[in-house]
């Protein structure tokens, strides 16, 4: 029999029944609760004195909560990026109760609350946990929050629905006795496709889904991948891991790093730098000893479990409809600006008559992936109006309806458009992906935002960024690379040279399956002259595109000697 | 020092033991693995319980010739944040099936009591200024667990649970 706990077809269900969630049964329910207590009983012994600063850090951090540059922030799980419209509310009561009227999408999918006060997270926790939600190891030197692609159920290439090995790892994962204390934190990628929007190889494990021979799904499994001050793309460890071992393998993996990881340098503790500084055949060949000796059949992934979680992402009861929606062609002939929308917001659905939406939070001159309580209300309406309740955060810091009618889509952007989330720049130039950088980070050298957004003000031209198509900038704000500059077409890093900001370019990053790590064009520019530099950079570009060339495809073609060149020799 | 075992103090019969004091005459005894690599014979020779500690950076596999004579294996963590020791506790009982005695010592907290338990060991040494009702406390926070481990005392594991209901349903 499938759980139980899935709703019922034929029952009064609420408007987000069908979202594509993982619902709580009793047991995860006793659990969250139950977590909440004990941190709240943690909060009481810190204030008591009973445990050091040094002590509680571990402890908060491992519930989501740190301390930035001035004040405390609260950073919640989104698994996998999957929210329904009741969590959505929720996130927005919280904002607004708790917070100063606004949450922030992360790169890991999750959400992110920077005004929260200590007296109020246990609180704030048990108010996530009435909704099925935590902020449980989304910091600490844990297994991080499993990401996965945002498409998910319902792109056409998908192999495995990554949902499910997502929540099964989610669940394996949380407070594992003996993966807890790592040396450094840990993420764990997936992609249910071949074609990799997860960008797995920069996770200290990636996985991506494949079919053997026999026909058989499994995973291919990459480990050592990551960003950071040593980037890394993840090396392969394993060709194919069948789905029903994996969890075997992957305990494999963390024993391995657990016991032979660096512990005497922070910046030297995560998994790509074992596997760098062993030699990744002999880190591989440590996991596969490691591996062929556990009991693996007491990590074996039961195919009844494997079922009963698929029955929380069934797909949503979705209509039979033309593949081609009149409607939906005549509203794209009348308005220009949604027909813009279309081609740079809309992504295949894999049943006919349906689209995948991508809700851009980046509005011109914006806080990349910053939303308003407001905001977060309204797509929850939205989302259960037009996609069956269900939204999901991408690690490109958007949102995403996977699940509209092609019918429906000229009313969704007509209302998304009055809310401000119609921007139509999905994958665009403004689209960018910045750190929190020095207006909150304790750790940043430099401002990532304002860069961000000057940038965005300068494309401000919409037909200009369709016309430039597809372009990624990446900012971090410090080497530590939480704006994955690495992987940008153009990513921004932020250094501090002797007090004053400067800005280095890098140069053909590319965070999907064609994964490569962009490089140092030459010396950085200072905060004035930053925006500028990108706009010669693009200039170049339009200046030696052939037709049909993205950004990165002419890079590839010419190199980046054109570019240092109308970067650095006016000089 | 205090020692519990689920979260209450017992009497300790091991004495720590320095690698430059002399053996007692009497009573078991927990040495250094160094110790014990240069005095195995006469440790064993003397009839008396005997146990060894390992530091952090050291691997279960540098006991694995000497598990059958060790009544004790302490493993040590030198800040409470190094959780090396918890594989090496898993690895002890799973790996080599240890069935003796796995103490840990060094700077821990209560909330990482249960996952000790839960990875086979039995003992925590804990400084007397730290004794106090959170260690039994901390074995009872969390009444579920998501993975399988090695005393799941009275927890249910995801990998179980599931099947559970499915027999139910």
């Amino acid at each position: 029999m499938p759980d139980t706990t899935v709703p019922n077809a034929h029952s009064n269900q609420p408007a987000d029944a069908h979202a594509g969630v993982y619902r709580y049964d009793e047991f995860d329910k006793t659990f969250i609760f139950e977590r909440v207590e004990q941190f709240r009983a943690q909060v009481e012994r810190r204030l008591k004195g009973e445990i050091t600063e040094e002590e509680f850090k571990p402890i908060r951090l491992m519930n989501g909560l740190y301390l930035q540059l001035h004040a405390y922030m609260l950073r919640v799980a989104v698994p996998y990026g999957m929210l329904d419209s009741t969590k959505m509310r929720r996130l927005a009561r919280i904002a607004r109760v708790y917070d100063k009227g606004y949450g922030h999408f992360t790169t890991r999918q999750n959400i992110q609350f920077n005004w929260p006060e200590l007296k109020d997270i246990p609180a704030i926790l048990h108010e996530l946990a009435e909704v099925d939600m935590h902020a449980i190891q989304t910091s600490g030197n844990c297994i991080r929050n499993v990401t996965t692609d945002q498409f998910c159920g319902a792109a056409a290439d998908e192999l495995v629905d990554p949902r499910v090995y997502a929540e099964i790892l989610r669940q394996w994962s949380t407070l594992h006795p003996e993966f807890t204390y790592l040396p450094r934190k840990f993420k764990i990628a997936i992609s249910g496709a071949p074609h990799d929007r997860a960008a797995v190889q920069i996770h200290d494990v990636g996985l991506i889904a494949k079919k053997n021979g026999a026909g058989e799904v499994g995973f291919t499994v990459y480990v050592g991948g990551g960003l950071g001050r040593t980037p890394y793309l993840g090396t392969k460890a394993r060709d194919f891991v069948p789905v029903a071992e994996i969890i075997g393998y992957l305990e494999a993996v963390l024993r391995t790093y657990n016991q032979l990881g660096r512990r005497d340098n922070i910046y030297k503790a995560r998994i790509k730098i074992t596997v760098n500084e062993m030699g990744p055949e002999k880190f591989i060949g440590l996991i596969e000893e490691e591996y062929a000796r556990l009991p693996r059949q007491k990590y074996y992934i039961d195919p009844a479990i494997v079922e009963a979680i698929e029955q929380h992402f069934a797909p949503p009861p979705w209509e039979n409809l033309p593949a081609v929606s009149a409607k939906f062609e005549a509203a794209k002939a009348a308005d220009p600006a949604f027909a813009r929308w279309t081609r740079s917001n809309l992504s295949a659905h894999r049943a006919p008559g349906y689209a995948i939406a991508t809700i851009s939070v980046k509005p011109i001159g914006g806080i990349p992936g910053d939303i308003e309580a407001e905001q977060m209300e309204a797509v929850a309406d939205l989302a259960e109006r037009y996609s069956f309740g269900e939204m999901r955060v991408t690690h490109e810091q958007n949102l995403v309806l996977a699940h509209v009618k092609q019918d429906d889509l000229y009313d969704l952007w007509l209302a998304l458009d009055k809310i401000g989330l119609g921007t139509a720049n999905a994958g665009l130039i403004s689209d960018i992906i910045a750190c929190p950088g020095l207006d909150y980070c304790a750790l940043a050298n430099t401002r990532s935002i304002p860069i961000a957004q000057q940038i965005s003000e300068r494309f401000a031209d919409l037909d200009r960024q369709h016309d430039l198509g597809e372009l990624k900038i990446k900012i971090s704000g410090c080497i530590n690379a939480c704006g994955h500059h690495h992987v940008g077409h153009i990513g921004i890093l932020g250094v501090d040279k002797k007090g004053e900001e400067f800005f280095q370019i890098l140069l053909g990053g590319d965070a999907t399956q064609t994964a490569a790590l962009a490089e140092i064009v030459g010396p950085g520019f200072s905060y004035d002259e930053i925006v500028n530099a990108v706009e010669t950079v693009v200039t170049t570009f339009v200046g030696l595109r052939q037709p049909g060339e993205r950004f990165i495809d002419t890079l590839a073609r010419t190199g980046h000697a054109p570019f240092k060149e109308a970067l650095y020799a006016r000089a | 020092m205090p020692v519990l075992d689920h979260g209450r103090e017992i009497e300790d019969r091991w004495t720590d033991l320095a690698d430059d004091a002399a053996l007692p005459a009497e009573g078991g005894v927990i040495v250094s693995l160094e110790r014990w690599r240069a005095e195995r014979d006469a440790l064993i020779a003397r009839g008396q319980p005997v146990g060894v500690r390992l530091k952090s950076n050291q691997l279960a596999t540098e006991l694995v010739d000497d598990l059958a004579h060790l009544g004790v294996v302490a493993l040590e963590f030198p800040k409470f944040r190094d959780g090396r020791a918890f594989s090496a506790a898993r690895e002890l009982r799973e790996r080599f099936g240890y069935k003796g005695e796995i103490r840990a010592f060094g700077h821990i907290i209560p909330d990482q009591y249960q996952f000790l338990t839960r990875l086979g060991v039995d003992t925590v040494v804990v400084p007397a200024d730290r004794v106090g009702p959170a260690w039994a406390h901390a074995l009872n926070e969390i009444s579920i667990a998501y993975q399988p481990a090695l005393q799941d005392h009275g927890t249910v594991s995801l990998l179980r649970r599931h099947v559970k209901a499915e027999i139910k349903g």
